[in-house]
């Protein structure tokens, strides 16, 4: 008995540990034990939920591709991909993917491989670009001698997104000054949009207002009708009873919010702020992020009334104080004593039109136009991951309402600009707008590089 | 008479239904060459149809009033050039089958990665510019498969196809002229494994 009591509690604790691991396997939507390895910083929130990339047993790669794709693939769509996979199916680039298959996201992002993972994921050395454009320089002679990691990394190209650097966007664009202030930001299109989606809401019922002092609800109230909501006569029950059959919903969730802003709470969902919840976990929280955060704010849930305070709907607040109220990196603790916070400051105290006005959403949630069914409009792109991945995405839909092309460039690629939130001009300068002109002007290309030069 | 009827149907039908003890039966189908020219032609006349209707007609050598861009997407009233709409076409393609690709070549592109890659590319390029009219056939292996390769004269037809490759900066020719071979389609039909 004594030399079977070691096997039989073996036996006991090995059982105890498989039904412990298996029901976390089966059973669980979040599966800590089974994490191979720590994921990007893009996909760290929802890590625990295998099921949110590999959404079969044993996925195979084009399994994982259709997950990718699934949160990626409007986004590449929008931003006009360089290098879709389309553009690598023809079987003359057989040999081309024998060294990256870029037929498939993970050729080029493999996840929890923390040790191999570059900014934006990437899990290629930093010269794959030259796996097929070693040549370069024999088109483009300024391109001679150019160090193998630049191609990305000065602010030249993109592999996924290049509409603000393909070489006839810099020609179109050379001669721009450093600041261009015109109308500055587009308007908004979201009364139209309410107008053109034929939605339809129940207004106030002015017999509810012996229930608002019955209730003590006099500081909704009040929050509401100097709000967007109480401005556009958007009665409590669409957010608290939205089914009249169903109970009366005192703090509604964000699903409620998407039955009008479909398009807002897409993208908030496909961004950080909004991801967790796109997979059906509990709303991120600061003290989840790999960036430094504000303490106080740590458990703050992450949902569309963190930043749109309930009833008030202030959009000023959404643009800076929820911003600053969680984040507490350099760039933003930056921001007050910035350029751009000046003119914010004005507009707060009325003397400059919000449109030309610099918040944090100004960069980081822009005013985007989107085609709505053949129509142009403007809306707020509520992803504000969208324009950072990489900066230069930021360049259109947010730089280039107030400044030239070719400082946009120059300040994005300046990290320390970046932490000084754009306190100073860009030190250096890009030349790629140099080469091109200098090309067309030459119809060559003759100089090389000169990433260091002075501005013009 | 009549045993000798019944016995030769009975062996006809016997050969056809492959019961002859020839062993696998003979595999029916399209040829990759009938195939292919099949392709092309649907190719080339949507091709045609899209430069002469949509872009000589409307473009700035007609009424003016659409502009064919590389970057249309960026300009009001423009609109995709040929070359683009064409591989916009194979790029739709190789969402809905694999049983064959397509692209536009050239020995002159005006994008570098146009230019042929493979063996039989290059000689296929080289052989319907030498021989103006003519089309080029050939098999090549590509990782591993086999592949039937046609390549198609690509010849210009108006005057918005020479203008633009002479005009544009990273074109290495400048003096095409109408009726002469810019390049060629290049089809690829996957064959089955011996």
């Amino acid at each position: 008995m004594r030399k079977r009591l070691p096997w039989i509690l073996w036996l006991l604790f090995s059982l105890l540990l498989a039904g412990v691991l298996g029901f976390e396997l089966f059973a669980q939507p979040q599966k800590p034990h089974f994490l191979p390895g720590q994921t990007s910083v893009g996909h760290f929130q929802i890590e625990l939920t295998c099921n949110a990339c590999h959404s079969e047993s044993f996925a195979d790669r084009e399994t994982i591709q259709q997950s990718c794709v699934g949160c990626h693939g409007e986004e590449l769509k929008a931003a006009r991909d360089s290098h879709p996979k389309s553009k690598f199916t023809d079987p003359r680039n057989a040999s081309r993917l024998s060294e990256i298959d870029a037929r498939y996201c993970v050729a080029c992002h493999t996840e929890h491989n923390p040790e191999i993972t570059l900014p934006m994921g990437l899990t290629q050395p930093a010269d794959f670009c030259l796996t097929c454009h070693e040549d370069i320089a024999e088109d483009r002679p300024s391109h001679t001698g150019m160090a193998f990691d630049t191609c990305a990394s000065s602010g030249c190209h993109n592999y996924h997104d290049n509409q603000a650097l393909y070489e006839d966007f810099l020609l179109d664009h050379a001669a721009e000054p450093d600041m261009m202030m015109g109308s500055g930001l587009p308007q908004s299109s979201l009364p139209q949009l309410m107008a053109m989606s034929g939605q339809a809401w129940n207004t106030f019922n002015p017999t509810r207002v012996a229930e608002v002092a019955e209730r003590d609800w006099q500081l909704a109230h009040q929050e509401w009708l100097a709000g967007a909501h109480g401005q556009a006569n958007v009665g409590c029950q669409n957010c608290h009873q939205p089914d009249p059959e169903a109970p009366w919903e005192q703090q509604p969730n964000t699903e409620v919010c998407g039955d009008c802003h479909q398009r807002e709470q897409d993208g908030f969902r496909t961004g950080k702020h909004g991801m967790r919840l796109a997979q059906g976990l509990p709303a991120m929280t600061p003290e989840l992020a790999r960036q430094p955060m504000k303490t106080e704010a740590s458990h703050q849930s992450l949902t569309c009334n963190s930043c749109h305070a309930p009833h008030a709907q202030d959009t000023r607040v959404a643009a800076v104080e929820a911003c600053i109220g969680c984040h507490d990196d350099e760039h933003t603790l930056a921001f007050e004593n910035s350029p751009h916070h000046a003119t914010w400051t004005e507009f707060l105290n009325g003397d400059r039109p919000r449109e030309l006005a610099v918040s944090c959403a100004t960069c980081h949630m822009p005013r985007v136009e989107v085609d709505h069914f053949g129509q142009q409009v403007v809306v707020v792109e509520h992803n504000q991951n969208a324009t950072l991945r990489p900066n230069e995405k930021m360049i259109r839909t947010s730089c280039m309402n107030c400044h030239g092309l070719a400082f946009s460039i120059d300040a994005l690629a300046s990290p320390e600009l970046i932490r000084s939130n754009f306190h100073d001009e860009p030190a250096a300068h890009i030349t790629s707008i140099d080469m091109a002109l200098e090309r067309i002007n030459t119809g060559s290309n003759p100089d090389p590089q000169n990433p260091n030069g002075e501005r013009p | 008479m009549k045993t000798r009827l019944i016995t030769s149907v009975v062996a006809a039908a016997a050969f056809l239904t492959g019961c002859g003890g020839s062993g696998e039966p003979e595999q029916v189908g399209i040829e990759p060459k009938v195939f292919a020219d099949s392709l092309f032609a649907v190719m080339k006349s949507d091709r045609t149809n899209y430069t002469k209707l949509i872009i000589q007609r409307l473009g700035p050598n007609g009424v003016g009033a659409i502009q064919p861009l590389e970057h249309w997407e960026d300009t009001e009233n423009s609109a995709p050039l040929p070359a683009q709409m064409f591989r916009y076409g194979a790029e739709g393609v190789t969402e809905m089958t694999d049983s064959f690709t397509y692209s536009l070549q050239s020995l002159w592109p005006v994008n570098k990665q146009n230019a042929p890659k493979t063996d039989v590319e290059i000689e296929g390029l080289k052989y319907i510019a030498d021989n103006p009219g003519q089309n080029f056939y050939g098999e090549e292996t590509l990782g591993d498969t086999t592949y039937f390769t046609a390549v198609y004269p690509d010849i210009a037809v108006s005057p918005a196809c020479t203008s633009c490759h002479n005009a544009h900066r990273d074109s290495p020719r400048d003096d095409f002229k109408i009726g002469e071979v810019m390049g060629g389609v290049v089809i690829r039909l996957p064959l089955p494994q011996s």
